[in-house]
């Protein structure tokens, strides 16, 4: 059997610890608080569980014990206040740059901390008293990830490289053997994989051999990172392909799947960041080249971003001038890219219908739980990102970032994922578009000031999952099950749609039934805004809509842009119903989810049926989606060729 | 001997005292770590010893810095929520209601009555520690001796 290496890696052979323990025992946990008395209890308990943990009381020696270790950890549970850094910070940093699963924990329970722990991308949020049960189960994190990255790289590489997926598949096929689902994740796996490689036209072959040669986790060094970005630049963010940047990268023991992947979350971290300013005029999804930061150490992010960006030429130079006041530094928040990853899956409707509808709405914040179940993939995220126009949440699946400043999503429920924008994020992949939506978060906050909290969250969210959907043709992203990341996406379509984010995808938020959208104008005056941005946006976007709508029927490239432009429009968009616009964009595209959304009060759009990886939280989407009445779409989001094959449901 | 420190802790958790939190600590405790929570509650009492102090400074200088006071109670919170310290934490919460409130009184009235808490708690536990490393191993009836 190959080397375990995701999560596992050099270290975990530590006396074979990983190898020989039966998953998920020998999971090798990093646990970071401030606290030393919860310290204490934690690590004690997760050594009951059976983990391998390693504790830590500070942010910043937690960042570079993970540094020094890439594979050296499975997950990281982290406390969301510490004096040296915010745990949100950190968590962006670890899904930016390890792609680690990050548990955040508090005593905190308010909705609006919770929704951050989402929209950053956090995997679960505990809230202390830590019970052991809780951790008991913290491997599925750390599975559902090597799931979808299994996907990602898998789609993301399929039109030029099967490598990378066959690669993943062994590995998780690996763990999967060790766990308890093994059996369901297998089969799963496989028949998605048959399926996928059927539609979208990939080897199976090719897939099959490289599954088994054993490929090591690839590091995104600061420096293979620029390199890669220069490749990417030099080639056109839009024409960038895996294979062209491979060459021109020259790196040896590079492949093209880890070009590919990275790919995908790079532009999803563009897109995020240059949402904005891209949407204007470009539906282009160019936001690729811009940020990169998320690879290297939060601050070059925001340097390299912004120039990125710039060099792109997407970013319009107040864009960049306004992320970087944003703080790209804040990428913290933004992405967890690791996190997301799952949600992505949700997002991977990026059929532009996808993005109208896409909405997770998280239904409040407060509860993760709840939000993920009840963002039906669509991920309600943009609720989170109503909170505070900063949605930063990182595509992580439950979006919770919001980086922005205060407003984060938590309770302007601008959950509503712009139809435009989401579409662009999907396709950078579930990483990627963390990033984006992070950087498209500090955007968003500069076009609007305060206020525009408004709907750029909800935005991102659809969006986020609109793109995914063009992008890989085979998210099987659930959609679903993301919530978190939907959230994300939806930033980073808001950012980008600084225009007027009329295009507000998301067609959650017509949704009355979102309560939290109701909840959260109470907490900020964005909030309110947020939630009527969300329908503004639509409205508004009459025009935008049909562009918005074009770009739904274009390929995913288009689809991208879309979302881009839909999230421009969602973070513009005036307060104007939704629901109008929603309808046009969903006319427009054949997004389903307009009409689903009409008709149901959860908009979870079809986008959820994407998945095509079974997600442990599946059976929940599954069962929110039913609630909603969602039909699951299998078709629709197909419109890339993308073959929503496994649509759990 | 045994059954009287059950029943001492069982008077604990009656009078408030102590939560479920402290029970499930006791069943982290086991062979390989026959004083955990003995260790954990010293861990404890020294660092809320220091958050008492920090905060005591805070107010001494009368300027009530609400946000501060708040962040420290949050931590202080967290760690006696974690080992089981209810009554702790109840004046916790009410501190950082008053912290939001902006009441400065309030907040003087309560911490004082934390720190009563912290202090009666402490000497509860001491008393129970030791009368428990009398008992013998694994004094807490989990584990049949």
């Amino acid at each position: 059997m190959l080397n375990p290496g995701q999560g596992r890696g050099p270290d975990s052979g530590v006396a074979g610890g990983s190898n020989s323990d039966p998953f998920p025992a020998g999971l090798r946990v990093l646990v970071v608080d401030d606290d030393p008395t919860c310290l204490m209890i934690l690590e004690r308990m997760l050594r009951t569980c059976l983990y391998r943990v390693t504790k830590c009381n500070r942010a910043e020696i937690a960042l570079s014990l993970l540094r020094k270790n890439k594979n050296g950890f499975d997950i990281v549970i982290s406390d969301v206040h510490m004096p040296d850094m915010d745990g949100f910070k950190l968590l962006e940093h670890v899904g930016l740059e390890m792609d680690l699963p990050v548990i955040m924990m508090s005593a905190d329970d308010s909705k609006a901390v919770v929704l951050k722990g989402v929209t950053h991308g956090a995997v679960d949020y505990l809230i202390k008293p830590v019970r052991i049960e809780a951790l008991k189960n913290i491997w599925q994190h750390v599975v559902r990830k090597k799931r979808n990255e299994w996907n990602v790289s898998e789609h993301s590489g399929s039109v030029e490289e099967n490598t990378g997926g066959g690669e993943r598949q062994q590995q998780q096929r690996d763990d999967a053997d060790n766990n308890s689902s093994s059996a369901n994740n297998e089969g799963s796996w496989r028949s998605s994989r048959k399926r996928k490689e059927g539609e979208v036209d990939e080897q199976g072959d090719d897939k099959e051999d490289t599954s088994s040669l054993k490929k090591p986790r690839v590091v995104w060094s600061v420096e293979l990172h620029q390199q890669f970005v220069a490749a990417v630049n030099q080639l056109g963010v839009d024409k960038a392909v895996p294979k062209k940047i491979l060459e021109m990268m020259n790196v040896p023991g590079l492949t093209r799947e880890n070009v590919a992947s990275h790919l995908q979350k790079y532009r999803i971290y563009l897109r995020r960041l240059g949402g904005v300013s891209q949407h204007q005029g470009n539906m282009n999804h160019s936001f690729m080249t811009g940020p990169d930061p998320s690879f290297g150490p939060l601050s070059s992010l925001n340097g390299f971003d912004l120039q990125a960006l710039a060099a792109a030429g997407q970013l319009p130079a107040q864009s960049l001038a306004q992320l970087q006041a944003a703080g790209l530094g804040r990428p913290s928040s933004l992405n967890k890219p690791g996190m997301s990853v799952d949600q992505r899956s949700i997002f991977s409707f990026e059929n532009p219908k996808l993005r109208n509808g896409q909405m997770m709405m998280n239904s409040s914040g407060g509860n993760k739980q709840v939000n993920l179940l009840h963002g039906v993939p669509m991920g309600m995220e943009p609720r989170q990102f109503a909170g505070g126009g900063h949605m930063r949440v990182q595509q992580q699946q439950i979006c919770g970032g919001g980086r922005v400043t205060g407003q984060n999503v938590q309770s302007s429920g601008m959950m509503m994922p712009v139809g435009g924008g989401t579409s662009v994020l999907p396709s950078l992949g579930q990483q990627q578009q963390q990033m984006m939506l992070s950087s498209s978060v500090p955007r968003r906050s500069d076009l609007t000031d305060t206020s525009s909290n408004r709907v750029l969250p909800a935005a991102t969210h659809s969006v986020v999952f609109n793109n995914f959907n063009s992008e890989l043709p085979r998210n099987s992203f659930p959609l679903a099950s993301a919530p978190g990341i939907s959230v994300s996406y939806q930033e980073e379509v808001n950012s980008s749609d600084a225009k007027g984010g009329a295009v507000i995808t998301t067609a959650g938020f017509d949704n009355p039934s979102y309560d939290i959208f109701n909840d959260y104008p109470q907490h900020n005056n964005n909030n309110d805004w947020d939630l009527q941005n969300i329908g503004m946006v639509f409205n508004s976007h009459q025009d935008t809509t049909t562009a918005a709508s074009a770009a739904f029927s274009s390929s995913s490239s288009t689809q991208r842009k879309r979302q881009e432009v839909v999230a421009e429009q969602v973070q513009n968009h005036h307060q104007q119903l939704p629901s109008q616009s929603l309808n046009h964009m969903n006319g427009s595209g054949s997004v389903r989810v307009k009409s689903e959304r009409v008709a149901e009060t959860v908009t979870c759009p079809p986008a959820t049926t994407l998945f095509q990886e079974q997600y442990n939280q599946e059976d929940l989407m599954s069962a929110l989606l039913k609630q909603e009445g969602l039909p699951l779409v299998d078709n629709e989001f197909d419109f890339d060729g993308y073959s929503i094959d496994n649509i759990p449901v | 001997m045994q059954r009287q420190v059950a029943l001492i802790k069982q008077s604990l958790l009656d009078q408030g005292y102590l939560d479920e939190q402290f029970m499930e600590l006791e069943e982290l405790q086991d062979d390989a770590n026959p004083n955990f929570v003995e260790e954990v509650a010293t861990l404890y009492f020294k660092d809320s010893a220091r958050l008492i102090n920090n905060i005591d400074q805070a107010l001494e200088r009368g300027s009530f810095d609400f946000n501060r006071l708040d962040n420290y109670m949050h931590q202080f919170k967290g760690s006696s929520t974690s080992i089981g310290a209810s009554k702790v934490k109840t004046e916790c919460t009410m501190f950082r209601e008053y912290c939001r409130a902006g009441n400065a009184e309030g907040c003087l009235r309560t911490f004082k009555q934390l720190k009563k808490e912290h202090a009666t708690l402490r000497k509860k536990l001491e008393q129970y520690f030791q009368l428990a490393r009398q008992a013998g191993p694994k004094e807490t009836a989990r584990r049949p001796k």
